[in-house]
This record gives C-alpha cells, sequence and structure tokens, in this order.
C-alpha cells in the first residue's frame, strides 16, 4: 500500500502525460491506470476496460487475455506491468507487454503478482467477447461464447451477428444462433424481433433459456393509492390473502407511508424515557410488571403527548385499505411479459415432468445404493440367519483395498479393474475366517451371533483407524466415471452413480442366475429351507454356510468400492450403513434376493419422496424414513415380499 | 426362531405347571436371593469410602471428577440391571434402552436449564428500572437458552420446563409412554428375535435423528449443557454436590436392584424366563405373553429413564450422540460381559467395562512396549474389547458372573 | 513421532489429588481429542501447542520457569471434556488451557471454567453469541469470517441468490441465521436465498447440487455458502465436479474447509472455489515462512499443511506469554487483565489485538482453491474487531461485551444492565 501512495504522483503524472494518439503504447496506458490494474475490483474494472477500449493502444486483447489468467505482474520499483512466464523453480521471464520481448529474470518474490478475482474475470471476459468471437482456436471462440452467457448485454448482438456467417465450425455456430436468440430475446431493439425470439424460448428446459425468460419476468414491488396505468402490472397482492396484512403494513412502513408498528420493546423503552421519581404515567415503576399497568402508564404518556399512540389494528386496516399492493414487471411492455410468460408456462409443463424423471433417478440410483449395501447381508441373514453386525466393516475393508490398490497403481482405470476383484477376495476370506472362527459356534443361538460380530466390527472399525488413521481417503474415480449423463440441464445423474446402478443390476442377475441355475444356489435354497433335511440329502451344511457367508461378505467388499467411488472412504462407513441395510433386508422379506430389491426400492423411493416435499432438511426426511419403517415392520412383520413355508415359520 | 441358550427349563417347568393354582410354600425373598444382601451391602460401604475420601466431605484423597465418574458409574449399573431384566430374564433383547436413558436425561435437563438461566435472568433484571413482565421474562430466558442455535422463541417441547414436578414426572412418562407404545405395537405384531433388535435399534436411531434436528427445539446437536449447575445451588461447591449425586445414584441403583430382584424371583419371575426359554407354550399354557413382555419392556424403560435423569446432571451436558443405536450395543455387550440373568452380574459388567474404558483411553493405563512396537491403549483398548467380547460370548456365555457362581457353589 | 513419551507420562491420569506444587514449572493444559471423529482435526493442534512450548523453554522458559505441557485426550466425547478440564484445573493445576474445537465441546468445558476460574484459549472459526470471563476467542467470530465473504460475493461476484447449504448443527444453524439476517438486510429477497441442513457425514449430494444449479434459471447470480463439516465435503465436492459446476457458474465458498481438508480430495476440479480464512499457507511473509520451516522440522514431514486454526493458536500462545511477563505470575486475573490490548504479528502481515470481548482483530482473508490443493489468496482486509455478540439477530442487537470496563461478557445497553456474568452454555 505503501508503496501506491508514494508513486501515486508519478501515476497521476503518467495519466497527465499520456498522450491522446491513437498509437500510444500499452505501457502508459496501463500506468495511467496503475491502481486499479494491480488492484482489480469489480466496482472499477469497467471503468479500467472503458479507458483500455477507448485508447486502443496495440495489444490490449493480449494483455487482457493475460489480466485474466492472472499471469500479469507488477514491478514494485517501478511500477510497470510485465507478463510473467515461469522458467525454473522460482524464477520467472518477465516480457514487455509493448515489444513482446523478455526484459528480465527476476525472482518470483521480487515482483507483485496481479491476482484478479472471479467477478473482475467475467468482466474481462465480456470485454474480450468482441476480440475473441472470431479468433482462429476454437477453444477461445468457445470462452467467448461463455462469457457472454455469463454476462449477457445489448452490444454483443452485433458482435455475435456479426461473426456468425463467417464461423466456420457448426457446433460453434449452432451455439452462436442459440446465444443471438437468447441475446434477442432480451435486449434486441425491435419488438417483435423479441417476441419472435421468446416464442423461440418457449418448452425450452435449459437453465440459459429460463434464466432468460426469468429476467424478462424480474419483478418489483410497488405501493400507490390505486392500482397505476402507467405500470406493467404482474399480480395484485391483496392484503391478508396474497400477503399477510403484517407484511403489507411493513411495505407501508418502509415507504414512510404509514407510522411504525410498536414491536415488543416499543411500549417499554417509551416508558423508561419518561421515568421519574419512581413514577411513570402516573403510576409506580414497581406496578410495571404487569402488562395491563404497562398499558395504562403508556396511554397516560400517549395523552400528554409525550410518546407516539400505539398502531392499532384499526388503524391498521385504515393504512391498508388506503394503499393498493401490487408486484410490477420491470420491463415496461405488456407484450413482451405476456409472450414471456406464455413461453415460461409452456416450459413448466415440460420442466415438471424432466424434475420427476429427475427425482426418479435420484431415487434409482439411492436405491441401487441401499441394494448393493444391503444384498450381501440378505444372503447371509436371509439364508443363514444370522446377523452381521461387522457386515459393514467387509464395506469398508472392501473400500480400503480400493485405496491401498491405487496408491500403489496409478492408473485409476487399471486400478479400478484390480480393486473390484481384490475387495471381492480380501473380503471373501475375512467373511470364510469369520465364519469359521467364530459364527459356526454360535448357529443355535442367534442373538449372541449379533453380539459377537458386533465385537468383530468394533475391532475392525478401530484396526482401520489404526492403520489408515482418521482422515477420511480419497478413492478418485478414473475420468471416464469422473463427470455426468445428462438429457438436459434439468436431468442429469453422475456417470459413477449409473455405474453403480449398473453393478447392482449385474449382481442381482448374477445371484439370481446363480440361486435358480446352479448346483450350488440349488443346495443354498435347500439348506434354507430346512437344513436338516437338506443335510440328509447328501449336502454339506457347513460348507454350503461357509460358501454363502463367503460369498455374502464378497459382495459386500465390492460394494465397498463402488461407494468409496462416490463418497468417502473412513473407518466409519460401514458403520453409517448398517442400520440402513437391516432396515433394507427387513422391510423387503427376508431370505429373498426379489425381497431385498423391492425394500431398497421402497427406502430409496421414499427418502427422495420425503426430500422432494421438504429439501431444505435432509435430517428430518431420514427421522421420517425411519419412522415409517418401523411402522412398516409392525404391520408388516415379514416384509414386503415373505417367504412362505416351513422357513417363514421362523 | 430357534431358542437362546436354554438354561434347564425344568426349575421353571412345576411352578408353570400349577398355574393359578395355590404357588407352592416360598422361602424368604432374602434367603431365596442371598445377593441382596452382599449386594447392598457392599454398596453402601463403597458410598461411605467414597465419601470419606471425597474432596468435598471428606479428606479429599479423590478428585471431585473422579466422584463424579463414580457416581455416573453406579447409573450405569442401574440401567444395566433393566437390561439384564428385559434380555437376560425376558430374552427380549432390546437395542434401544439406551433412548430411555437420554430421554430421562433430556427431561431433567430441561428443567435444569431453564431454571438456572430464569434464576440468572431475575438477578439480572432486579436493578432494573422496570420490573420486567412475565412475557419479557420468558423470551430473555428463551433467547439465553436459544441464542446459542440462532433463534430465541421458547418451542412448545417446553411448556413445562419451569416446574421441576412437571419434569420429574416427565422423566417417568415420556419414556413409559414410547416404550408402551412401542412395545403394544412390536410386541402385538408378534415382532420377536433378531428382527425385534434391529426395530429397537431403529427406534434409538430414529429419535437421535429427530434430536439431532435443530428444529425439534432441543438445541440439536448441541444438546442440553451446563446441567451440573443445579439451579438454587449455585453456593453448594460441585466437591459437595459430586458426593450427594453419588447418594442419590447409589439410593437409585440399591432401590432398582431390590425391585428388579423382588420381580424376578416371585412367580412373575418365572413366567418371563419361561417366555425367554419357549415363548409359544407359555402362550399355550393361557398366559398373556404379550402383556408380561409389555410390562418387563416398560417398566425396565422407566428404570433406564431415572438411570439418566441421575447421570447428565453429573456428566453435564447430555446431546443426541448420546442416543446413537451404538451406545445401546455398548449396554448389551456391558451386561453379556457381566453375564446375564444374574442382577449382579450386569452390575459387574457395566462398572468392569465402562470404569477401564475410561481408564485406558483416558491416557492413564501404562504403554507397554513390546520390542520396537509401543502399544497405545488409547488405539488398541477398542480391539481388545471388541475380541475379548468375541471370547466372551463364545467361551463364557455367562460372562464374569457365571465365573463367580462356580466359585460361589463350590466354596459350600 | 518423539513426543510421545513426552506425552505418556504427561497424561497420567493421578486418582489422588496432588498438594500444590511450587510455581515452577508453568503447566499448560493442552486440551484436545486425540481418539475419535475429532482426532483428525485436533491432534495437530496438540502437536502444534507441544511445538509452541518446546521453542519457549529453548528460548528460555517463561517467568524464570519451563513450561510443562499436560495433554490429555477428551476423545471427541463432549461429557468427557468437562471431567478432563476439571482435571486439568484441580488436579493436574495448570495454568492455562488451550483447547476444544467444536462448539459442543467448548460449551461442555465453559461451566467448569467459570466454576474453578481457569483460562483457556479456543482456536477455531466459530458462530460468536458468546464471551466468557474465562475463554479468550483467538479463532473468527461471524463477523471475521462469513460477513466479509458474502460482502465479497455481493459486491466482487455480484451474487443476487443465495445456498446456504450447512451440516445440522449449531455453527452452520447460527452462522446462516446471522447471514439470513444480513442478506435480508442488504436488499436479498428471502425467496433468494435457499438454506438446506444435512446430516454429519452425508454423502447421497446429488439432489442437493442439482437443486442448487436449477437455482441459476431463476435469472439470478447465484453463489453457495458451505458450511458442512468434515468427511462430508469430500461427497460433495465429487458431486460439484461430476455435475461441471464451475465456480465462474456457481461458486462456492467454504468456512470450514482449509489446506487440511483439502489434502483428502482431488482438487484439480474444484480450481476456483472459494475459503474464507484468517489464514492461508500460501500466504508470502517471512514469519509464515519460519512458522512452516519449524512445524516442519517438529513433525518431520514436510508434507504436512498448516492451517488457520494453528495459526490462531501461535497468536494465542505468543501473546499468552507476553501477558504472563507483563503480568509477573501466574495468577489468573492478573493475566487476564494483561491479556487485553495485547498485540503480536500475524503470520499474514499486520498485527492482531486481544480486544476487550475477548476477540481478536486481525485480517480476513478469502482465497481460491488451486490445483495444488493449495489457496490463492485474492482478498486481504484489514484488521477486523471481532464481535462476540451480532448485531444482526434482534436477540442480540443490544448485547456487548466489554470485560475491562464494564466488567461484563453480556451487558445489555438497552437496559444498561448486565444479564450474566457467568455464559449462557
Amino acid at each position: 500500500m505503501s508503496i501506491f501512495a508514494r508513486l501515486l504522483p508519478l501515476c497521476l503524472a503518467f495519466a497527465l502525460a499520456a498522450p491522446l494518439a491513437a498509437q500510444t503504447p500499452l505501457q502508459d496506458v496501463l500506468q495511467a491506470n496503475r491502481a486499479d490494474i494491480a488492484n482489480p475490483s469489480r466496482g472499477t474494472v469497467g471503468q479500467v476496460i472503458a479507458a483500455l477500449m477507448a485508447a486502443d493502444a496495440p495489444g490490449t486483447d493480449e494483455f487482457l487475455r493475460q489480466w485474466q489468467d492472472r499471469t500479469v505482474i507488477e514491478e514494485p520499483q517501478t511500477g510497470l506491468f510485465y507478463y510473467a512466464t515461469e522458467v525454473e523453480g522460482r524464477q520467472l521471464a518477465l516480457i514487455d507487454v509493448d515489444s513482446g520481448f523478455e526484459a528480465a529474470r527476476v525472482g518470483s518474490r521480487d515482483v507483485t503478482a496481479i491476482r484478479p478475482n472471479a467477478g473482475v474475470r467475467r468482466e474481462i471476459g465480456a470485454a474480450l467477447v468482441r476480440f475473441e468471437l472470431s479468433a482462429p482456436d476454437p477453444a477461445r471462440r468457445l470462452a467467448a461464447l461463455e462469457a457472454i452467457g455469463r454476462s449477457p448485454d445489448a452490444e454483443q448482438i452485433a458482435l455475435l451477428a456479426a461473426s456468425i456467417p463467417d464461423e466456420p465450425d457448426t457446433d460453434i455456430r449452432i451455439r452462436k444462433e442459440r446465444l443471438l436468440d437468447l441475446l434477442n430475446a432480451r435486449f434486441a431493439t425491435e419488438t417483435a424481433t423479441r417476441i419472435a425470439a421468446i416464442a423461440g424460448l418457449s418448452g425450452d428446459v435449459s437453465t440459459e433459456a429460463r434464466r432468460a425468460l426469468n429476467q424478462i419476468l424480474a419483478t418489483e414491488p410497488g405501493i400507490a393509492p390505486s392500482l397505476p396505468q402507467d405500470r406493467n402490472i404482474a399480480r395484485v397482492l391483496i392484503p391478508g390473502q396474497d400477503l399477510s396484512r403484517e407484511d403489507a403494513y411493513d411495505r407501508l412502513v418502509a415507504a414512510s407511508l404509514a407510522p411504525a408498528r410498536a414491536d415488543r420493546n416499543s411500549i417499554r423503552d417509551g416508558l423508561l424515557a419518561h421515568v421519574a421519581d419512581g413514577m411513570v404515567g402516573g403510576l409506580p415503576t414497581h406496578r410495571m410488571s404487569d402488562p395491563s399497568a404497562r398499558l395504562a402508564a403508556y396511554d397516560a404518556l400517549v395523552a400528554q403527548g409525550l410518546v407516539p399512540p400505539l398502531v392499532s389494528e384499526a388503524d391498521i386496516d385504515q393504512s391498508l385499505a388506503g394503499y393498493a399492493f401490487f408486484d410490477a414487471y420491470l420491463e415496461p411492455d405488456a407484450t413482451l411479459t405476456d409472450a414471456a410468460r406464455a413461453a415460461i408456462e409452456q416450459t413448466d409443463t415440460r420442466l415438471r415432468l424432466f424434475q420427476w424423471l429427475a427425482i426418479s433417478l435420484d431415487a434409482l440410483s439411492l436405491a441401487s445404493i441401499f441394494f448393493l449395501a444391503a444384498i450381501g447381508l440378505a444372503i447371509t441373514f436371509g439364508v443363514m440367519r444370522v446377523i452381521n453386525m461387522a457386515h459393514g466393516e467387509f464395506i469398508m475393508m472392501g473400500a480400503y483395498t480400493g485405496y491401498v490398490v491405487q496408491t500403489m497403481i496409478p492408473d485409476y482405470t487399471v486400478s479400478l479393474i484390480i480393486a473390484l476383484p481384490l475387495a471381492f477376495a480380501v473380503a471373501f476370506a475375512a467373511g470364510v475366517a469369520m465364519e469359521r472362527l467364530v459364527i459356526r459356534h454360535l448357529y443355535t443361538r442367534p442373538l449372541e451371533t449379533l453380539l459377537a460380530t458386533f465385537g468383530i466390527s468394533i475391532a475392525l472399525q478401530q484396526m482401520a483407524k489404526n492403520i489408515f488413521g482418521t482422515q477420511a481417503r480419497p478413492l478418485t474415480a478414473p475420468d471416464w466415471l469422473a463427470g455426468a449423463i445428462s438429457l438436459n440441464d434439468v436431468v442429469s445423474i453422475s456417470t459413477i452413480r449409473v455405474a453403480i446402478f449398473v453393478l447392482a443390476l449385474i449382481f442381482l442377475v448374477a445371484l439370481l442366475v446363480m440361486l435358480k441355475r446352479t448346483r450350488l444356489g440349488l443346495e443354498v435354497r435347500a439348506v434354507t429351507q430346512n437344513p436338516g433335511m437338506a443335510a440328509s440329502m447328501g449336502i454339506n451344511p457347513d460348507r454350503i454356510n461357509m460358501l454363502t457367508f463367503g460369498l455374502g461378505s464378497g459382495i459386500a467388499g465390492v460394494a465397498g468400492v463402488a461407494i468409496g467411488l462416490y463418497a468417502q472412504v473412513t473407518s466409519e462407513m460401514g458403520a453409517n450403513y448398517i442400520v440402513q441395510s437391516f432396515m433394507t433386508v427387513v422391510v423387503g422379506g427376508v431370505g429373498n434376493v426379489w425381497g431385498t430389491l423391492a425394500g431398497a426400492g421402497l427406502i430409496g423411493f421414499l427418502q427422495k419422496g420425503i426430500e422432494w416435499f421438504n429439501p431444505s432438511n435432509t435430517l428430518a426426511a431420514q427421522t421420517y424414513m425411519v419412522l415409517f419403517i418401523i411402522l412398516f415392520i409392525q404391520f408388516r412383520p415379514r416384509g414386503i415380499i415373505a417367504l412362505k413355508g416351513r422357513a417363514a415359520g421362523e | 426362531m430357534t431358542l437362546i441358550n436354554r438354561p434347564p427349563v425344568a426349575a421353571t417347568a412345576p411352578i408353570l405347571a400349577q398355574g393359578t393354582q395355590t404357588p407352592p410354600p416360598r422361602r424368604g425373598f432374602l434367603r431365596e436371593n442371598p445377593s441382596i444382601p452382599w449386594f447392598l451391602g457392599l454398596l453402601t460401604i463403597f458410598t461411605l469410602i467414597v465419601s470419606v475420601l471425597s474432596e468435598g466431605l471428606g479428606i479429599g484423597a479423590l478428585s471431585t471428577s473422579m466422584v463424579k465418574i463414580l457416581g455416573m458409574t453406579l447409573c450405569l449399573c442401574l440401567i444395566a440391571i433393566a437390561m439384564d431384566v428385559v434380555w437376560g430374564y425376558c430374552g427380549i433383547l432390546s437395542l434401544g434402552h439406551f433412548a430411555f436413558f437420554g430421554l430421562g436425561g433430556y427431561a431433567i435437563g430441561m428443567w435444569l436449564m431453564y431454571a438456572r438461566t430464569e434464576i440468572v435472568i431475575r438477578e439480572s433484571l432486579t436493578g432494573a428500572v422496570l420490573p420486567p413482565t412475565e412475557a419479557e421474562l420468558s423470551e430473555a430466558v428463551a433467547a439465553q437458552i436459544f441464542g446459542v442455535v440462532g433463534s430465541s422463541e421458547l418451542p412448545l417441547i417446553w411448556s413445562f420446563a419451569h416446574s421441576l414436578p412437571a419434569q420429574l414426572a416427565l422423566v417417568v412418562l415420556v419414556p413409559g409412554l414410547l416404550a408402551l407404545v412401542f412395545g403394544w405395537l412390536a410386541f402385538r405384531s408378534r415382532v420377536t428375535g433378531v428382527y425385534l433388535s434391529i426395530l429397537t435399534q431403529a427406534m434409538t436411531l430414529a429419535l437421535a435423528l429427530y434430536l439431532f434436528q435443530n428444529d425439534t427445539g432441543l438445541r440439536g446437536n448441541n444438546g442440553l449443557s451446563g446441567l451440573q449447575n443445579i439451579p438454587g445451588l449455585f453456593d453448594i461447591p460441585q466437591a459437595v454436590l459430586a458426593v450427594w449425586f453419588l447418594w442419590a445414584s447409589a439410593l437409585a441403583l440399591g432401590l432398582g436392584y431390590l425391585l428388579f430382584a423382588w420381580i424376578v424371583s416371585g412367580k412373575f419371575g418365572s413366567v418371563i424366563r419361561a417366555i425367554r426359554d419357549n415363548e409359544a407354550r407359555v402362550r399355550f399354557l393361557g398366559y398373556n405373553v404379550e402383556g408380561y413382555k409389555l410390562f418387563v419392556f416398560t417398566l425396565t424403560a422407566i428404570i433406564s429413564a431415572i438411570a439418566g435423569a441421575l447421570y447428565y446432571p453429573q456428566a453435564g451436558i447430555i446431546n443426541p450422540a448420546e442416543l446413537a443405536p451404538i451406545a445401546s450395543i455398548y449396554l448389551a455387550v456391558w451386561v453379556a460381559i457381566g453375564g446375564r440373568g444374574r442382577l449382579y452380574g450386569a452390575v459387574i459388567g457395566a462398572a468392569t467395562v465402562s470404569l477401564l474404558s475410561s481408564w485406558l483411553t483416558g491416557g492413564g493405563a501404562p504403554n507397554i512396549e513390546i520390542g520396537a512396537f509401543r502399544l497405545m491403549w488409547a488405539d488398541w483398548w477398542l480391539v481388545f474389547l471388541g475380541l475379548g467380547f468375541v471370547a466372551v460370548t463364545l467361551f463364557f456365555p455367562k460372562g464374569i458372573g457365571g465365573l463367580f457362581d462356580k466359585i460361589v457353589r463350590k466354596a459350600p | 513421532m518423539a513426543f510421545k513419551p513426552l506425552l505418556a507420562s504427561a497424561t497420567a491420569l493421578t486418582l489422588l489429588s496432588t498438594p500444590a506444587l511450587a510455581d515452577c514449572p508453568i503447566k499448560v493444559g493442552v486440551l484436545h481429542s486425540l481418539s475419535g471423529s475429532m482426532a483428525i482435526s485436533e491432534t495437530t493442534l496438540r502437536d502444534v501447542m507441544l511445538m509452541l512450548i518446546e521453542q519457549q523453554n529453548a528460548a528460555g522458559g517463561l517467568l524464570g520457569c519451563q513450561i510443562e505441557p499436560i495433554v490429555v485426550d477428551p476423545a471427541s466425547d463432549w461429557p468427557l471434556f468437562a471431567e478432563r478440564a476439571r482435571e486439568l484445573l484441580t488436579v493436574s493445576e495448570v495454568d492455562v488451557i488451550f483447547g476444544a474445537w467444536t462448539s459442543v465441546s467448548r460449551k461442555s468445558v465453559l461451566p467448569v471454567l467459570e466454576e474453578l476460574n481457569g483460562l483457556m484459549f479456543y482456536p477455531v472459526q466459530y458462530e460468536g453469541q458468546e464471551s466468557s470471563r474465562n475463554v479468550f476467542y483467538t479463532g473468527a467470530a461471524p463477523n471475521q469470517q462469513a460477513i466479509p465473504a458474502v460482502d465479497y460475493y455481493l459486491e466482487e461476484l455480484g451474487v443476487t441468490s443465495f445456498a446456504l447449504l450447512g451440516t445440522d448443527y449449531v455453527y452452520p444453524r447460527t452462522t446462516n441465521a446471522i447471514l439470513e439476517a444480513y442478506l435480508l438486510s442488504k436488499g436479498i429477497a428471502p425467496e433468494n436465498i435457499f438454506v438446506n441442513y444435512t446430516p454429519f457425514g452425508h454423502s447421497d449430494w446429488s439432489t442437493i447440487v442439482s437443486d442448487v444449479v436449477a437455482l441459476g434459471a431463476g435469472g439470478e447470480q447465484v453463489g453457495v455458502i458451505s458450511t458442512i463439516n468434515g468427511d462430508a465435503n469430500i461427497g460433495f465436492y465429487t458431486e460439484l465436479a461430476a455435475q461441471g459446476v464451475s465456480a465462474d457458474d456457481i461458486p462456492v465458498v467454504a468456512f470450514s474447509v482449509g489446506e487440511e481438508e483439502l489434502s483428502g480430495l482431488d482438487t484439480s476440479r474444484l480450481v476456483g472455489h472459494l475459503a474464507a480464512w484468517n489464514y492461508f499457507m500460501s500466504a508470502d511473509t517471512p514469519e509464515n515462512e519460519a512458522f512452516i520451516a519449524a512445524w516442519h522440522a517438529f513433525i518431520g514431514d514436510t508434507a504436512r499443511p498448516t492451517n488457520d486454526p494453528m495459526e490462531a493458536h501461535y497468536i494465542g500462545f505468543n501473546m499468552w506469554v507476553n501477558a504472563m511477563t507483563e503480568a509477573g505470575t501466574t495468577d489468573v486475573d492478573a493475566v487476564r487483565a494483561a491479556m487485553w490490548g495485547q498485540e503480536f504479528p500475524n503470520l499474514t502481515g499486520g498485527t492482531s489485538v486481544m480486544l476487550p470481548n475477548h476477540h481478536l482483530a486481525k485480517p480476513v482473508l478469502i482465497g481460491e482453491i488451486r490445483a495444488d490443493g493449495q489457496f490463492d489468496i485474492i482478498s486481504q482486509t484489514t484488521e477486523v474487531p471481532g464481535e462476540a455478540w451480532t448485531p444482526f439477530l434482534t436477540e442480540s442487537a443490544t448485547l456487548t461485551s466489554d470485560w475491562e470496563t464494564l466488567g461484563c461478557g453480556m451487558y445489555d445497553t438497552a437496559t444498561s444492565t448486565c444479564v450474566q456474568l457467568t455464559s449462557n452454555y
């Protein structure tokens, strides 16, 4: 700051000395606006750009680009601006803004980097539009179009229209024409052009089209003794119906058309100001804990003219009756706003459809996550009646396996391909080990299995903490999974969620095939239905139990990788899913893959449905969902799809 | 559902078979429960020793924080015997009893906060030129309590917070009603075994999520704090209050022990044990199984709430994390380690595990050097607890209390 | 790690209270969670304290004594914070405590501090509405973080539609309540303020991010103010990146995301999103360079970032050392009096001042996330005095705190009375 203060006279000198000829060197123009270029702000950048444009020195566009990219630096001693490129280490090569030649090499600490913020950069981007719309590099042309999209204004219409005929790239050309429509809808001088453009946006659910229409339809609240004829009224507001009497009166007060209502402290403050000798308004102050005594005292003060009278309900009614309340469009031309409203109504119908579709997709995605987390549990719980509280920890194990693989193999795609089977193997092995060592001994005591597996769960969780720390670990998705698939601006879903959905589908099909079409499946079903009978038919229930348990755990491991990709990998991630997974299995109906699917679907759609009603409180949605599940189980204890026969007797 | 471990049914069968006919001549209540005089005696001696050693009333060899920890442990023992009755005797593995404990704490906490704040506000306004109206007073109290969560309205649930008797009644009523309604719905639908466990777990999860919300009006995640400052007793040092609370907790534990011992030793006790061992058979014998279960579930819920109401003024703060499902599972773990089906087992389990936990994670225990590896108790305690718990389930299903039994039986 | 033996001996839980020792050594209690969910954030602060104490001891100690750190672990368990604080004050008899992170842990400790007249330095940005006699708040009050960030949105980015996303607990709740009142006072229409609360560790962000994107169709420039805490940020930022929300379209300013939190994320897709703090590791000053060098030497890992609460402890500890030296005693009231008006240079340039309301005056910085996980500092104010009570909420509008002249932390200027000398917990 102090340097600027000292150099300020110098700046002024430059400014005065700068000749107004068209070919002033750029550096001189910059020096004339030195303070605002070095410390740009959205409030001042407009003037700076205007000054640069007016001077029109050669290289202005290049300077704007570099300024936007934060590669302009200031030499603190001389105050001169340079373009900087990093050469090596902390060394910068300074390039003269006029000649384009390297002027010096300095350490990065010896110069002041100029960092225009995003707001300033947006303004610079808008100013650059005129230079960039016909730039040879398509990326720069696209950047210019983006800048127009972010800060549209009337002047861009001509520039954009002029650049369209020469546009070689078809995609960019389509984009330009579309932007021109948007600009025309808002800024065209001819009403007919605007109406045509607005009509063109009708039914367009894209964000930018709706934004343009909504901007045309922007309103401001107004008050007048009677509805004004010269305003383009959007709607008339009747106090008590469209807005509350209090709000309406407050609007009058804000417009200084009525005296303020007494707020909770005004009586007290009014009394306090007139306390004398322990008396106020003719009453002793010690009686003032009684509200009616306060009112009496206040009335006495009003009578003496010491305090303003209280606004009564009748006063409010009277004041309200004297005025009309309305919202008026900022756009004065009613034909335009009518056209825009018609267009947006058209859009709204389609929009609601797409919104419904978007929510359904979200719900489907959530359901597939629940399904994936719960399906392993459904196998162990459903087939073996074993409550495995450590199921969540198998999910965690899978996720950490993915993390470890990723630290060793830098290519995300390859590491993912390796991680999925490896996670299955790790969790499978852990599951089999647990079954052999612990659960086998507790088959006759299911409640104790619950507790023993809980013991394993806390031990595993703490071990993960000891090994990997408490910090959440990243499990980064490969680039082809990182984006989103979007139908339009309303309906889009991230690729990773689609992948999870596909994974859930694969597991569903694979399990069904395994259970219904393979020898193992037959044996598993036999053991499920009647272990004793199955054993007597030559099936080894021990082996089946072990394999089933391993399978269920292995699937949890794979689910862990999938969940880690879209959320976070922590030692507690399993615990977050365990209760929900149990509820999914129980709600769906135990011992049945379709049941788990139904349970996951019900919970996923229910949660999204409740969230949709109350979007501001996700926690409340979860609470109501759990409550619903509790009630559901009370009335349908066997779940949506109940097993029949002997197995259901349990 | 397969039965949980079957103790000899023979012991209960003769009593059952008699149905409603005249019971067999009973031996004395105390003779039938030799653990009672032992337990009450030890509890009294323990309380006396702590009082004598305390900073507040005795020689000051025990720090006030230690007295508080011991007092809180007594409350945990009380909820543990309630858990033992509902699980060890009646066979209902409830994973939601800590919810009732927490609700009891919230009910008393509301009065503690409100009354303390009201006193502070009244004091601050004594010098005011205009004495405050009742509305101003309650508004000022609300602003103090809810100012920290960005609001100043007193929510509806605080309607009775100004009255100690009302909130004391709520300590019993809220958890009692919740248990009654929940139990009625669940038992009526014949939800049993692991399903019931999951359902109770869902209940405590729903309650914790509900309390976590700010809109609930119980200060969300912050919970209620400063509960150790008892309204009207500001001048009494915490060192003394800690001992008083220890006495209250010991008294509650003693009475609770007597009550439960009486319940489980009579005919009622036989019926609920029979329900545990074979619910269907008891039902066919004509007993109203649901009624018995509901009674046990609700009574233990109420005792849990009372334990909570004594615990949180000593802890000083209650927040929704206390009601998380994991707390209730730990409760089951304590009882299992201590030994189910014997009340003193629950006490031993709760006291040992919770004191050991707080000692080992508090950095009190020396770390063990094993070669180059240093064993940090804070890091590894939960691993050992988890594995130890698996071992207890596998090898000592009767817990520490079971070992105790063996010693006692061998002695004569 | 070299300091573990020190820890082990220092934390021995003394069951029997010991008689008061001589004045030496001077004892500093460190009350940060070393296990449980908050360990990730708080362990670093324990290490910073050990480093600062080691440095001070190397420089000759304090009042002719060595400083002995007493480290305890409240294990992210809120009631345990109160218990451990009581032990520190009565059993270990420490002269000062540096500790706590979450608001609820501070509220848990407060009654104990006020009962036993202890002294604590609290280093984390928080929601304000408090000024305890026994606590010095070295983190930011809302007017030192949230309000300047909103001003930046309004003035520099031209944001007119706000999405306030937060984790459902006291800091986001209160901060958002203050911000809502502030935005309304700035003429933002209530329908242009979207508020959402999610649970801790939330992972299903798709709908919420879509909702925010949809706000853009309303014709206003949308900005997100995030008070999302901890792990949930990973899912949130991943979803932002997946849906292609660029900082140019919808900027996100976070109050709980710093260098430490970003180290668990791939930041290349988050470039340009913002954070507001009083300190960034990227600040280019000689003091900061020395601090980072000392930190890396102490911890033995040059990859470990420094962050805002660490600077808060750095300032707090040094101010306390200077106040002790001035007071010449360990007496809490004397030290408190010496603390008012203490000045100490910030790591980001300029000088912090301890105000009589127990808050600091310090600069507010706004940074844009870079691809390397550091922040580009794009705005730095002069020192902003911390406000204990926000003027934007009616219930605190008339409250003020001044321990030096009014002797009260909650003074109602409307009635000219001290509401209470203790705090509302």
